[in-house]
């Protein structure tokens, strides 16, 4: 499998919160590769890996198959697009930033920005005051565009020197690769755990579609797949992993220690390269919702380093989502 | 002019870095006038038009464009970088560039929004807090690839939709597509052309090419804020996309030769074309300098209105953009018969 052609085909192909369709129905091809009875079931993209063992545990790979993005609440008179957002978008950055607006067929638009002699205070606009610009008139908008329909930035994924590259929605789609990646690893192996894989929507809404994917596949054990800070100037050192030193393996009260513990050791005793990120409660991944699900699952987070997290321009290093799809694959493989 | 256009924006020169667009638009022009390149890099083009006149008119339009210069490589490989010409911190932030010589692919970073206080999430970001990330591993690494100015340049894609065409560094790449078509197709006098540098970090080439060509009357086209947005109502919209060109009495550098700017209009009037003018005194651009060069020039300008100026995204209407040519054109020939 190839890794960068994976995350630059699923980052480049939309799915804001709500609206995952047009990925998901990439990743359920994708998915087949491996798990060839894989449905979208309740949005969620989800697949069993080999046939059931009723004697091994379950284990469930999840990550967020959605992305950040806006809504369309209203069209003006003068046919600019007013929006409302989907998930935590830094509205510092989003003055003339380019967005497709999903409707009937794609539209391109612009982010309307106020110039200088207009702005007299240096403050940031509200989600109320951010509308689109799109070179259409109302009625001409009307035919397309509907109320409720998805927006995302613009953004072509782009190589960067050695192993990063900049896109808009690694996040989380660099973990949707990195569990493909270890699947791929996995064909053929014997395995410690019955693996049913996850691509779960609505994750920056405040993990939604993992709350139903959890009852469904009611796990002994969650890995959740997603992205973590990357330090770069400006970020907390102490408080970042670092680009392409490994997967952020997570420790937190709430998630499972043991489970923690295990994916240590199998990076130390499999030499693949991992850091630890430690968190002080909830992790604001979807392992918060594997661990409380009916009567409970070991729950742990698993984090690519990113920087420039929420915005056009997130950076990763390729190498750390290899590492990511090893650990996971020597963490199911029996006897690893 | 669309696809000249788009040609000309998609080509990567920032102030005193004028060089590669200077080429670009010298291989359109060679062959139909004598042209020179003076020291600060100003194409200075002389065309012989189909009637001679004793009044010596220059038009001109500026080659440069904004964006940045590497001011230092940091330890973790991110570069620090400074704004070429006035960009704002919020059309910085979080976009793709391009880098150096080599062409490298880069990204304007800043602090995880997650990781910033309630306070400074309101607030605009300082561009010295943002970085440039082209992927290095260290200084080291960065070392190899990027030297100290190192120029930056915004990346975008020539995009249309709708009545709109969206591009970067159509302030002043307009002017000089509309400059090349009126050589190419040869003009009614004798012209001087000029295609200027250095506009965007203080008028700086267009004095010294006025000098140079000491005109009694000249032409500046450009590009100018437009901001007819969502939220923006009456004389705040400063001028509107659809409106043909822009024509000012007055900005922050020029007050602007009255019976010029009268015979705009009429000119306008005569050729059943949209004209306008700014409905507050904002911006400036080579008028500035060149109308007090010298014992003095008589200076209009015409500028294409245009939405986030001084962004990646800036965005026009190809209709103002074609009035905008047919104003200048005609209005110089006016001129001539003063």
């Amino acid at each position: 499998m190839n890794i960068k052609e994976t995350l630059f085909e699923l980052s480049e192909t939309s799915g804001a919160s709500g609206s995952e369709k047009n990925v998901s129905e990439k990743a359920l091809e994708m998915l087949k590769k491996y798990c060839p009875d894989a449905v979208i079931k309740n949005g969620n993209v989800t697949g069993r890996f080999g046939t059931k063992n009723e004697n091994l545990p379950e284990l469930v790979l999840d990550a967020h198959i959605d992305q950040i993005g806006f809504i369309v609440t209203y069209i003006t008179d003068d046919g600019f697009i007013k929006v409302g957002n989907l998930g935590g978008i830094d509205r510092r950055l989003l003055p003339a930033q380019p967005v497709v607006i999903h409707g009937k067929h794609d539209v391109k638009g612009v982010i309307c920005s106020v110039p200088p002699h207009l702005s007299d205070s240096n403050s940031v606009p509200s989600f109320n005051d951010v509308a689109i610009d799109t070179g259409l008139t109302k009625s001409e908008l009307e035919e397309i565009v509907s109320l409720g329909d998805t927006i995302t930035f613009d953004v072509k994924c782009q190589q960067l020197l050695n192993n990063r590259v900049t896109g808009g929605a690694f996040d989380d789609r660099s973990g949707m690769t990195a569990i493909l990646y270890a699947l791929d690893l996995l064909r053929n192996k014997p395995l410690k755990y019955n693996v049913t894989v996850i691509f779960s929507v609505q994750e920056e809404l405040g993990e939604r579609g993992a709350k139903t994917g959890a009852f469904e596949i009611n796990p002994d054990i969650a890995l959740a797949v997603d992205v973590s800070f990357a330090y770069a100037v400006g970020e907390n050192e102490l408080k970042c992993g670092k680009l392409g030193k490994g997967a952020m393996i997570g420790i937190s009260p709430s998630l499972s220690r043991r489970i923690s513990d295990s994916l240590i050791d199998i990076a130390q005793k499999n030499n693949i390269p991992y850091q630890i990120e430690v968190m002080n409660g909830l992790t604001s991944t979807n392992a918060d919702q594997y661990s409380v699900c009916r009567d409970g699952a070991e729950a742990c987070t698993i984090s690519i380093p990113l920087r420039n997290m929420h915005t056009p321009v997130e950076v990763i290093d390729l190498e750390d989502i290899r590492y990511t799809g090893e650990l996971i694959s020597q963490f199911i493989i029996k006897n690893a | 002019m669309k696809n000249l256009l788009k040609e000309l924006c998609s080509v990567n020169s920032i102030s005193g870095d004028e060089k590669t667009v200077r080429e670009v638009i010298t291989g359109k022009i060679k062959d139909f006038c004598e042209y020179t390149v003076d020291p600060l890099g100003n194409l200075i083009c002389f065309r012989k038009g189909r009637k001679i006149s004793d009044k010596k008119l220059m038009i001109c339009a500026h080659m440069d464009e904004v964006g940045f210069i590497v001011t230092g490589i940091n330890p973790d490989g991110t570069l620090s970088f400074d704004t070429v010409g006035g960009v704002d911190s919020v059309v910085t932030i979080g976009r793709q560039v391009t880098v150096g010589k080599n062409n490298l692919n880069g990204v304007v970073g800043s602090t995880a929004v997650h990781n910033l206080s309630k306070e400074k999430r309101e607030k605009s970001p300082d561009i010295r807090s943002m970085y440039i990330d082209i992927g290095a591993e260290n200084k080291q690494d960065a070392e190899k690839y990027v030297t100290l100015g190192d120029c930056i340049y915004f990346v975008s894609d020539f995009t249309e939709s709708g009545n709109h065409i969206k591009a970067k560094a159509i302030d002043d790449r307009a002017g000089c597509a509309i400059m090349i078509r009126l050589i190419q197709e040869q003009p009614e006098y004798d012209t001087y052309f000029v295609f200027n540098t250095q506009e965007e970090i203080g008028l700086r080439g267009s004095r010294v090419s006025a000098f140079t060509v000491q005109p009694d009357f000249a032409i500046v086209i450009e590009a100018t804020t437009a901001s007819d947005i969502d939220g923006v109502s009456g004389n705040k919209k400063v001028c509107s996309l659809g409106g043909g060109g822009v024509v000012s009495f007055m900005d922050r550098s020029t007050v602007y030769d009255r019976e010029l700017y009268n015979l705009a209009f009429d000119t306008a009037r005569m050729n059943n074309i949209p004209c306008q003018t700014k409905t507050m005194i904002a911006g400036g651009n080579d008028a500035g300098a060149i109308h007090i060069t010298g014992k003095g020039i008589r200076t209009i300008a015409v500028s294409v209105p245009c939405r986030y100026l001084h962004s990646a995204s800036c965005v026009i209407n190809p209709e103002d953009f074609e009035n905008s040519y047919i104003l200048v054109k005609k209005l110089a020939e006016r001129i001539q018969e003063l």
